[in-house]
């Protein structure tokens, strides 16, 4: 009679955790995180990386996502950590692995894992909110309006339902710049809700009316601990890198 | 119905359609940054950038022959499609040859596409579609046909073939559906029975030295010069004349140079055709997310409600070597974790054992997943399942007795016993396999209330059994039903179809006898869909070229994507056909629940699958009788007619190589 216990197996051990910096561009910027997922498992399997699996009847490859930015955002700065059954030279798994992927699912840093509180150091995002066909004196009054507000209620759907919160006390830095179109720059403090630029838009909008004419392009640019004095976001890998 | 799309900026196009929805640029340029800001406004955007690894976009200009292929249905369904896969490649590998995909899109993006005059584009390289020399469409199922009409609309190419004089792209129908293209006779210019990989290299061929003399007879004179291959039905030279009671009298060539008759193509020595060779890895998530490869086509069982059994004869099978090397190169290429063994009856390969055991050594340390989908009722079916589950859970495993009563099978000539079941599942149950499915249909040929009502008696022995066999109460079976469209090319292409009221009543007294049983009622799931869809599938199916005019009213009065119960609106589609038909003495019900005689003409009688009438209507014929007939593979040919008719000839091993060489594959 066969039994319900998962098959015996040999199960080779994590012998090293490498954390991948990876950037989501161009029209890759529409795939969700669980697209990015399923691309991430067979590059892996493609570069003939020696991923290490779970035990268990559906055993899963070691993999651990950070936060991830939302479908239809770019970003140059994603961060997941995979666990290799034998040690790799970090370089070497960035580069084979970035040869897997599509291009603009592109592997920009790897390094091996010294530590382990890496999810705390993302303390905050920076973001740039490209806006078409917007005057950069249009953005700075709607801006303007935004830092005056002590606090701007907001509402999003949620996976636990619609959700409201203030979009404007986790904001620590809001600058204008000009460029062929008007461009905001924003530093977000990573809290429970997390504020998004979806969400900086929307307190806009309720401030100022700020209403863009055409979707804005929105790509982070950077996550990591944050200076509170300077608003600075720094390299996470850094303590890993022994810096 | 769904909301209809209001705005119609192009359902009359003009000459000028295509060259102002290409906005000013140049011929095979992309659209994509039209298309960019449309995407942040949809769902699952993803689905329409294309990037896909394995991907392949080509100079325009290097090209002879461009053709956009399509999958008439949503990505998420179309992407994964073997035959779209394979034409894609083999058209790719040739240097002067380009291949781009297309796929159905939803509403949401049809509706922005319409209002920024987007066209509609190709995944690969964002190119409009209007700009290919051919449109390739593939039909799997009729119920593609109206998403078929959205694109020719959204591509600005006219709807009636007779209104493109100029170089739209020829439009082109393939798949199972295409072996009666009589009811969207009128949106193509053209239809291939068959196997495609050598057809649309012909095509091409016939294109491109038509292109390069300048173009003789324009249009007409291409596709005269397609018709007379033989093997490329144009529809507009033939006509179709009808009895005043609706029948067909007669289908003509309107064109001495043009053949009464058109076959259908056949590929022989699989092993020669090693595709895919670098399958597709979407980013999507689609419906099948595996390295499929198909070990043999075509289909000698005999089942006569089976189109594609009919059609895809003979049998021609894939080596083990050459099974093999097509799935280690494909996982190489693509890192997908499932290997999937097509065809229409795996187990039935005559190296299957050999095959699963190699593949699952093979495979055994890495992480691999094999799968047989399609599975037949017996105990080595069984052996083969545990053979390719070695490592993995055994949740589910599924069998297809398709008909509910011993009787009823006769008459589909599934020859399988109840006592064949009974042994089968306790095997199954029996090697820790929890779960069982069974498949069957409802509204076949002859049947009474009590042939569906047996499926409920088999499940609770199914029940019994397996409880018997692994001393446990937490098995289940579940039973899936479908109900039975009668197909074009197979016996019951003379069959009334059951109406769906009938469908209805008979799937209730089932339900009820399945949900009152106590002692096993909890432990058997019933899934099934009401009967109403059946018949707008039974209509297309068995329709002539009046139904045309049915197809065109309906999308013009919002069907889109009618594979989808949440968009199919049977109530629309049965308004759509009264006032289609008007004044005609054919309505839907002439074209499903009525039964046809021998001496009808049926509107694809002039289209060639290989199988002679005469052997079908005999088949039919057992069938009322409740005689089987046998597989031909291992017993004498019973004169279908396919191989005299096409030249082919059944194809099997064994090869004698029981042995693969152990792994090229890098050790991790």
């Amino acid at each position: 009679m066969a039994s319900r216990r998962p098959p015996e197996r040999d199960i080779a051990p994590v012998a090293q955790r490498i954390r991948l910096r990876y950037a989501r561009l161009g029209r890759l910027r529409f795939s969700s995180h669980r697209d990015f997922q399923r691309a991430l498992e067979r590059a892996i399997r493609r570069a003939g990386l020696p991923i290490a699996y779970s035990a268990g009847f559906s055993p899963h490859p070691k993999i651990s996502y950070a936060n991830s930015a939302p479908t239809g955002a770019a970003s140059e700065a994603e961060y997941v950590e995979i666990g290799l059954t034998e040690e790799r030279d970090p370089d070497a798994v960035r580069r084979d692995l970035d040869a897997a992927l599509p291009p603009g699912l592109d592997i920009v840093d790897a390094v091996v894992a010294r530590t382990s509180d890496f999810a705390s150091r993302l303390e905050a995002s920076r973001w740039r909110i490209e806006l078409p066909e917007v005057s950069s004196a249009e953005l700075e009054r709607a801006r303007d309006a935004f830092w005056a507000a002590e606090t701007i209620e907001v509402e999003r759907m949620a996976k636990s339902g619609l959700r409201k919160f203030d979009a404007r006390e986790p904001v620590v830095l809001a600058e204008v710049e000009d460029g062929p179109c008007a461009i905001l720059t924003v530093v977000v403090r990573h809290v429970t809700m997390s504020v998004r630029p979806d969400d900086v838009l929307a307190a806009l909008r309720s401030v100022a009316d700020f209403e863009p004419p055409v979707p804005p392009r929105v790509t982070r640019l950077a996550q990591g601990p944050l200076d509170l004095a300077t608003h600075a976001v720094g390299d996470p890998f850094a303590p890993d890198r022994g810096d | 119905m769904s909301a209809p799309v209001t705005e119609r900026p192009y359902t009359q196009p003009t000459d000028d359609s295509r060259a102002r929805l290409r906005a000013g640029r140049e011929l095979g340029a992309s659209h994509f940054d039209r298309l960019e800001p449309l995407l942040a406004k949809v769902t699952k955007p993803i689905q329409y950038v294309g990037g896909e690894v394995n991907s392949v976009v080509k100079d325009w200009e290097a090209a002879r022959v461009s053709w956009a292929l399509m999958y008439p249905d949503a990505y998420e369904v179309g992407a994964p499609n073997q035959g779209v896969q394979i034409l894609y490649e083999v058209l790719n590998e040739r240097d002067h040859l380009l291949a781009e995909r297309c796929y159905a899109v939803w509403p949401d993006l049809e509706s922005l596409m319409r209002q920024a005059g987007v066209p509609q584009f190709t995944v690969d390289g964002h190119r409009a579609v209007g700009d290919f020399d051919v449109l390739g469409l593939s039909f799997s199922t009729e119920l593609g046909y109206t998403n078929m009409l959205t694109a020719l609309d959204l591509a600005g190419i006219p709807l009636h073939a007779v209104d493109r004089h100029g170089d739209e792209p020829l439009v082109i129908a393939g798949g199972h559906a295409a072996f009666n293209p009589e009811p969207i006779s009128d949106f193509l210019d053209a239809a291939v029975l068959g196997d495609g990989e050598e057809a649309v290299l012909l095509i091409s061929q016939v294109i491109d030295e038509w292109k390069s003399e300048g173009r003789p007879d324009g249009r007409e004179g291409l596709l005269l010069r397609l018709a007379k291959t033989g093997s490329v039905y144009v529809p507009r030279f033939y006509d179709v004349e009808y009895l005043t009671d609706g029948r067909i009298q007669k289908v003509t060539p309107n064109r001495t140079d043009v053949p009464w008759r058109v076959s259908k193509h056949t590929l022989m020595d699989l092993d020669e055709w090693s595709y895919p060779k670098k399958p597709l890895v979407p980013l999507a998530e689609t419906v099948h997310e595996r390295m499929s490869v198909e070990i043999f086509r075509g289909c000698t069982r005999g089942c006569r409600f089976c189109q594609a059994g009919m059609i895809t004869r003979p049998v021609r099978e894939r080596s083990i070597t050459g099974v093999a090397e097509i799935v280690e190169r494909g996982l190489q290429a693509t890192g997908f974790e499932e290997v999937g063994l097509l065809s229409l009856s795996s187990a039935d390969h005559s190296e299957i054992a050999d095959i699963a055991r190699n593949l699952a050594d093979r495979y055994e340390d890495s992480q691999t997943s094999l799968s047989l989908p399609s599975t037949r009722v017996d105990a080595f079916n069984v052996d083969l399942a545990n053979e390719l589950s070695r490592n993995g859970r055994r949740s589910g495993l599924t069998f297809a007795p398709e008909g509910g009563s011993e009787r009823m099978r006769k008459v589909i000539n599934k020859l399988v016993t109840e006592e064949d079941l009974i042994r089968t599942v306790t095997t199954a149950y029996a090697a820790g396999w929890r779960h069982v499915k069974l498949y069957f249909m409802c509204g076949l040929p002859t049947e009474t209330d009590d042939d569906v009502l047996q499926i409920a008696t088999l499940a609770k022995e199914v029940i019994k059994a397996g409880r018997e066999v692994s001393g446990r109460r937490d098995i289940k079976c579940t039973v899936s039903i479908g109900g039975f469209v009668p197909k074009p090319h197979t016996p019951f292409q003379w069959a009334a179809q059951l109406d769906h009221e009938s469908t209805d009543a008979r799937l209730a007294k089932l339900k009820d006898a399945i949900r009152s049983d106590r002692e096993y009622g909890k432990a058997i799931g019933l899934r099934y869909h009401d009967g109403k869809p059946g018949i707008v599938e039974g209509i297309l199916s068995r329709g002539d070229r009046r139904v045309g005019r049915v197809i065109e009213q309906a999308w013009r009065d919002g069907a889109r994507f009618d594979g989808w119960s949440e968009h199919f609106s049977f109530d629309g589609w049965m308004a759509s056909a009264d006032v289609a038909l008007q004044g005609e003495v054919v309505d839907v019900d002439w074209y499903t629940i009525r039964e046809r005689d021998r001496t009808e003409v049926l509107p694809w009688e002039h289209l060639d699958s290989g199988l002679d009438t005469e052997w079908l209507w005999e088949d039919w014929q057992d069938a009322l009788d409740e005689v089987a007939v046998e597989d031909c593979r291992w017993t004498p040919c019973f004169d279908c007619g396919v191989c005299d008719q096409m030249g082919t000839q059944i194809q099997i091993g064994p090869t004698g190589v029981t042995d693969l060489p152990m792994p090229a594959i890098p050790s991790n």
